[in-house]
């Protein structure tokens, strides 16, 4: 692996020297956090929030910056869908990792009644999202700094429950390897009310596909494969709606979506179920799981 | 001048010793990290009060390893040294399940929380492997002259086993087998090297 990036180098040098002069990215802010470079950029009218020089890969967070409610970023769409189309609007939602905020915003814009609360393990992440990406919290949007596993343990203890369940806390570079563990997402899915939602934003490529499916597959059994360039898992203990519900549920938030930038009814064609992946990978556990190794 | 304690065999086995010993304790320190994870997380936090722990414990070691070898030092008692860490590394694996997620509990500050659970499972097995160092220096050392190149050599032997077992440990053992696996296979190899060292002991001088 190591090899394999020293080679990388290189080329990867020439293309961001190439890149450089043709687009004016400017960079806003830098921060050295307890985990990371947190950097904000921008870029032809967009502003992004990302863990490596130059958003080489995997910009975290974007905003419009003529349009601050548009949504830059696929996988945003994917994850409104999974989070409003599967069953009555959740009153009570969990999402783990913050990004710039725009998902828990939006998702308080269209839900004005739901108690949203929102992991981040990194506290300069949480400012930076206040300070350059509009993110408020308040009384119906509370911030914890934690550890996305130590809070669901803590939450399962007392006695807390939500109807959805967002994971958003990897990134291109680095996976907590804790938080992709059939044992974790045992845990999660027990802090799942009865008709809770599960949605998890991760990889749609590399070899940790085939693992991350098993993984899902072993807690969830059956779920709805959300892939553009990200991937979104939608799983829920009880069951998987149909596609007429999943579209009756669509045609409620059309409007309230199309503020976003999000078309509801071309999300909707995302929602299958086909395996995809060799069912036959190694399920990821706390006793075995080496995902930064595997997603190469 | 005094005569050497070890014969040629006895000194590679004193080496092997030495280079088992670095490479265990940070198979073990890496693997403490998985360990902790579910019931602590993995924030800086965790690490920190992990290396803490392993620091402490060595230094701590180093003392009583110096101090231990002014009695009749031997290569078996060497050899016990090592078993002694390999014993008691045994019960992390069963520590590391619902005794950890209780200490959670009780102590819900992310810091003390782990650092807690760190000494818990790995301050006595890392105490005797610091031990083993400066009781090979005793072993190994026979006269003034040579006794800089004598410690320099073993802290070379040591250190170059740490930086072995992180490496293997990080990026092959894990991506291979389970943890509790691993952390077997290094307590069982410990036990063999001790038992090695035992049937060198009367190779003493």
């Amino acid at each position: 692996m190591m090899m394999k990036s020293l080679a990388r180098l290189p080329l990867l040098l020439l293309l961001a020297a190439a890149a450089m002069p043709a687009v004016a990215q400017k960079l806003i802010h830098s921060e050295k956090s307890l985990y990371r470079d947190v950097l904000v950029y921008e870029e032809r009218g967009e502003r992004c929030m990302c863990f490596t020089r130059q958003c080489r890969i995997g910009r975290q967070s974007c905003l419009n910056l003529q349009n601050p409610k548009q949504f830059a970023l696929n996988y945003t769409r994917m994850m409104m869908g999974g989070t409003l189309f599967m069953g009555p609007p959740p009153k009570h939602i969990l999402i783990i990792g913050l990004g710039g905020g725009t998902l828990p915003m939006a998702l308080a814009e269209i839900l004005p009644e739901a108690q949203i609360d929102v992991v981040e393990i990194d506290p300069a992440v949480t400012r930076m999202a206040k300070r350059y990406f509009g993110f408020r919290d308040g009384p119906k949007m509370k911030v914890i700094e934690a550890d996305g596993r130590v809070y669901v343990k803590r939450a399962i203890r007392a006695g807390q429950r939500y109807d959805a369940i967002l994971l958003d806390a990897f990134d291109h570079e680095y996976i907590p390897e804790h938080l992709l563990t059939r044992e974790f997402l045992a845990e999660v899915k027990s802090l799942l009310t009865p008709e809770g939602v599960l949605v998890g934003n991760t990889f749609s490529s590399s070899q940790l596909y085939d693992h991350e499916s098993t993984t899902y597959a072993a807690v969830f059994g059956t779920f709805f494969n959300l892939k553009r360039e990200n991937r979104v898992i939608v799983a829920r203990p009880a069951g998987l709606p149909g596609s007429d519900e999943l579209r009756a549920r669509a045609l409620d938030y059309e409007l309230a979506l199309r503020g976003f930038g999000v078309d509801a009814t071309a999300v909707l064609p995302l929602f299958t179920t086909r395996t995809d992946w060799n069912t036959k990978a190694r399920v990821l556990t706390d006793q075995y799981s080496p995902a930064n190794l595997l997603n190469k | 001048m005094s005569a050497p304690l070890l014969t040629r065999a006895g000194v590679a086995v004193c080496y092997l010793v030495a280079f088992w010993s670095g490479f265990f304790v940070m198979g073990v320190e890496l693997l403490g990290g998985r360990l902790l994870a579910p019931s602590f997380g993995s924030s800086i936090y965790v690490w920190g009060a992990l290396i803490a722990v392993f620091m402490l414990a060595l230094s701590l070691g180093y003392l009583a390893g110096g101090r231990y070898s002014q009695r009749n030092p031997s290569l078996g008692k060497l050899g016990i040294l090592l078993a002694l860490a390999a014993a008691t590394a045994l019960p992390v694996l069963p520590l590391s399940g619902m005794p950890l997620e209780n200490l959670a509990i009780a102590i819900p500050d992310p810091r003390f929380g782990s650092l807690s659970a760190a000494m818990l499972l790995f301050f006595i097995p890392t105490f005797f492997s610091g031990m083993v160092s400066p009781y090979c220096v005793r072993l190994l050392v026979d006269d003034e002259q040579t006794s800089g190149r004598r410690a320099g050599q073993l802290y070379f032997v040591s250190t170059f086993g740490s930086a072995a077992g992180t490496i293997l440990t990080s990026f092959y053992f894990v991506l291979w087998f389970e943890v509790n696996v691993i952390l077997l296979s290094l307590i069982g190899t410990s036990a063999l090297l001790a038992v090695l060292a035992g049937i060198f002991r009367g190779n003493n001088r």
